[in-house]
């Protein structure tokens, strides 16, 4: 409620602003987006993961030093046979010489990672992801204040996030996935209640270290993604889905390096809540690694190259205390990618092939990519999420039946 | 004795002086001519992607099919030499078109005889990337130019030679060849028409392997910008594919004092207004 009042307040400003800003741009989208199972028909008997029609519309506008931007989209979806508004962007912004604001529901993108995301901390939308919608819906808008300070030594980011937004994931009527506990159905979700000292608070500090790009990172929040707290372990009745508290200490280092660009990210997940590892159901504190390696291989081809890693602290304690039955973690988790990207045509034409592939669980997702611009203001893309390998509870491995193919296109203006 | 000397006096000023003067005024073009090939290339070089402390411009391309179909890239380009020509530079760049990039920056720290970094913003996810960058001969935005056309190209790259000395339409200008050492790029030579008053390029036509003319370049409009002839109306060809990409300089300006944070990842996320417009 609480956001709506600050959101509707936003675009009462924004309007206020538009007849006295210098500055005032409208533009946005008309979007077509449709997702169709090629393995089975979704478990609600519907035989997309997506279809929706949608209308973005992005107005801009700014009187120096201040800036106010909103994103907004109305779709249909026809899945669900509903429309919906989604603000995906209302902030303003305020700009001095070394140091500026952005207050309001704002996108945050930290880290190196492709679609690997260790310090990157903030909301994503994984059933985007896999339902083979725009890349750009992989993010969900923070409500957030972000401060950025620019002193001549460093720049440094600091964002308090006032409330709570965890990730999204599949949901169950679309999506075949592993379910640990079938047969208790009943399930409440209990989100960290919006008080001070519930705020989360993340700083990023960077700086050019001898031509590299060198971050350090911090993150005092919770985990996006719930554990499952029965109510008995032996005869469960409900279901609480929580977030656990984490804080994340983590730093990356970019760079020219082997004829590409050369990227390192490491983190380490410091899960509050499970310190000794001994609690099942909350995840144990974690070391996190990602080397990723890019290079252009010739004219408008791009060879993106990554190893990711998750070390689990407190390994015996996570075996000891696991519930029987339950699907038991590696100490190890291992993921690799490979994106290959080539132009042509002008580069109006795009051919894509991303892949991801885990070692330690043998499971794996491949997603290939034709993109062309008709015009300067027509494209169309034609692609396909296919996911399998490993064993049912696995990342990918559980997506196995979930395999789809999907069209996006659009006019943008 | 005395009439002798008037009359030396007069010989001198009358024979010996004009000839000095006719010899002096005969030695300026051959001072000009005594130019190297390398030293046209790099006044050249100087005159096209060095004048100036720095430099901004609102950049229309357009990018037109054999068959006459156009698409439009519209960017404000900043540029600030760091050193003597030749030497580092820095690149913002700001897109307004096509909408499916607008808002979308490209920044690029140009150094001599090394691989450039290049950074990107993609503002629909609020990232800013680096992009590997060791071909400088691939395409920019899609067009007919590669990185090297729109930031140069390193002078020790290629051998240089005069091969002549001729009008273009009414400018003056030496022939240039240019032929890489190493087989780095697609052609195989370049011959470039530069003028001999402000050493701006007017014509380039690349050679492939087989010698074919296959690429041409044309310097069409020349204005003076504060002081410093700028090519403002430009066009690259391709011959074998018939595409080609008109490039033209909206506004221009130099010298205008763009402060080295520009060249940050702040602003290339949030661009300041007065920079890109």
């Amino acid at each position: 409620m609480i956001r709506l009042i600050l959101i509707l307040l936003l675009a009462t400003s924004i309007a206020y602003l538009s007849a006295y800003a210098e500055d005032v741009s409208l533009h946005g989208f008309l979007q077509g987006n449709y997702s169709v199972d090629t393995a089975k028909s979704n478990p609600n008997g519907k035989d997309f993961k997506w279809a929706e029609e949608r209308v973005q519309l992005k107005l801009d506008a700014s009187k120096e030093p201040f800036r106010l931007f909103l994103k907004t989209d109305i779709f249909y979806d026809h899945i669900d046979d509903a429309s919906h508004l989604d603000v995906r962007e209302g902030y303003a912004d305020y700009t001095s010489s070394i140091w500026d604001a952005r207050t309001g529901r704002q996108i945050i993108t930290w880290g190196f990672g492709d679609l690997i995301f260790i310090n990157d901390v903030f909301p994503k939308d994984y059933e985007a992801f896999f339902s083979g919608r725009p890349l750009e819906y992989l993010k969900i808008g923070s409500d957030a204040v972000k401060i950025g300070m620019y002193p001549s030594f460093a720049s440094a980011e600091l964002i308090i996030i006032p409330f709570f937004e965890p990730n999204n994931f599949p949901d169950h009527k679309r999506f075949f996935m592993f379910n640990p506990m079938p047969a208790v159905t009943e399930r409440e979700e209990e989100k960290p209640a919006t008080t001070f000292e519930n705020t989360e608070v993340a700083f990023r500090l960077y700086r050019d270290v001898a031509g590299m790009d060198a971050s350090l990172y911090f993150y005092r929040g919770f985990f996006r993604q719930p554990s499952m707290l029965p109510d008995s372990i032996t005869s469960p009745a409900k279901i609480d889905l929580v977030y656990p508290e984490l804080t994340v200490y983590g730093a990356s280092l970019q760079g020219r390096a082997l004829d590409g660009v050369l990227s390192l990210e490491a983190g380490y997940y410091d899960s509050r809540e499970d310190r000794d590892g001994t609690d099942p159901m909350v995840p144990n504190s974690q070391t996190r690694f990602l080397v990723g390696y890019q290079r252009q291989m010739w004219e408008d081809c791009t060879l993106g190259l990554q190893y990711y890693s998750e070390y689990m602290d407190d390994y015996s304690e996570y075996e000891e205390n696991l519930p029987s039955g339950f699907p038991q973690e590696k100490k190890l988790h291992q993921l690799a990618s490979v994106r290959l990207t080539q132009f042509l045509i002008h580069q109006t034409l795009r051919f894509s092939f991303f892949s991801f592939y885990s070692p330690s669980d043998d499971d794996y997702l491949l997603n290939p990519e034709v993109k062309y611009n008709f015009t300067d203001s027509v494209w169309a893309a034609v692609g396909a999420s296919v996911f399998g390998g490993g064993d049912e509870w696995d990342q990918f491995g559980s997506l196995d039946e979930n395999d789809n193919i999907y069209v996006q296109i659009r006019y943008e203006f | 004795m005395k009439e002798f000397k008037i009359q030396n006096l007069i010989f001198k000023i009358m024979v010996v002086f004009p000839i000095c003067s006719m010899l002096f005024a005969l030695c300026l073009p051959l001072s000009a001519d005594a130019l190297t090939a390398e030293e046209v290339v790099k006044k050249s070089q100087e005159a096209f992607f060095y004048q100036g402390k720095d430099f901004k411009a609102r950049v229309m391309m357009k990018l037109i099919s054999k068959s006459g179909q156009e698409r439009v890239r519209e960017l404000t380009m900043l540029r600030k030499n760091y050193g003597a020509s030749g030497g580092e530079q820095k690149y913002f760049m700001y897109f307004y078109q096509p909408a499916d990039v607008k808002d979308m920056t490209f920044m690029v720290y140009k150094y001599p005889a090394k691989d450039d970094d290049r950074w990107l913003f993609v503002p629909a996810i609020n990232m800013v990337r680096r992009i590997a960058a060791q071909d400088k001969s691939s395409s920019f935005v899609g067009s007919d130019f590669t990185y090297e056309d729109v930031s140069g190209r390193d002078i020790e790259d290629d051998t240089h030679e005069i091969v002549k000395e001729e009008k273009l339409g009414a400018n003056d200008c030496f022939v240039i060849k240019s032929a890489p050492k190493k087989a780095d790029v697609d052609y195989s030579y370049k011959l470039s028409w530069i003028d001999k008053g402000n050493f701006l390029p007017l014509k380039d036509e690349y050679y492939d392997k087989k010698g074919g003319l296959y690429r041409v370049f044309s310097g069409e409009e020349i204005k003076d910008v504060k002081g410093f002839p700028t090519v403002t109306k430009r066009t690259m060809k391709n011959l074998s594919s018939g595409h080609r990409t008109e490039v033209t300089y909206v506004k221009a300006d130099y010298n205008i004092n763009i402060e080295d944070n520009l060249f940050s990842e702040r602003f290339l996320k949030q661009p300041p207004r007065k920079w890109i417009e």
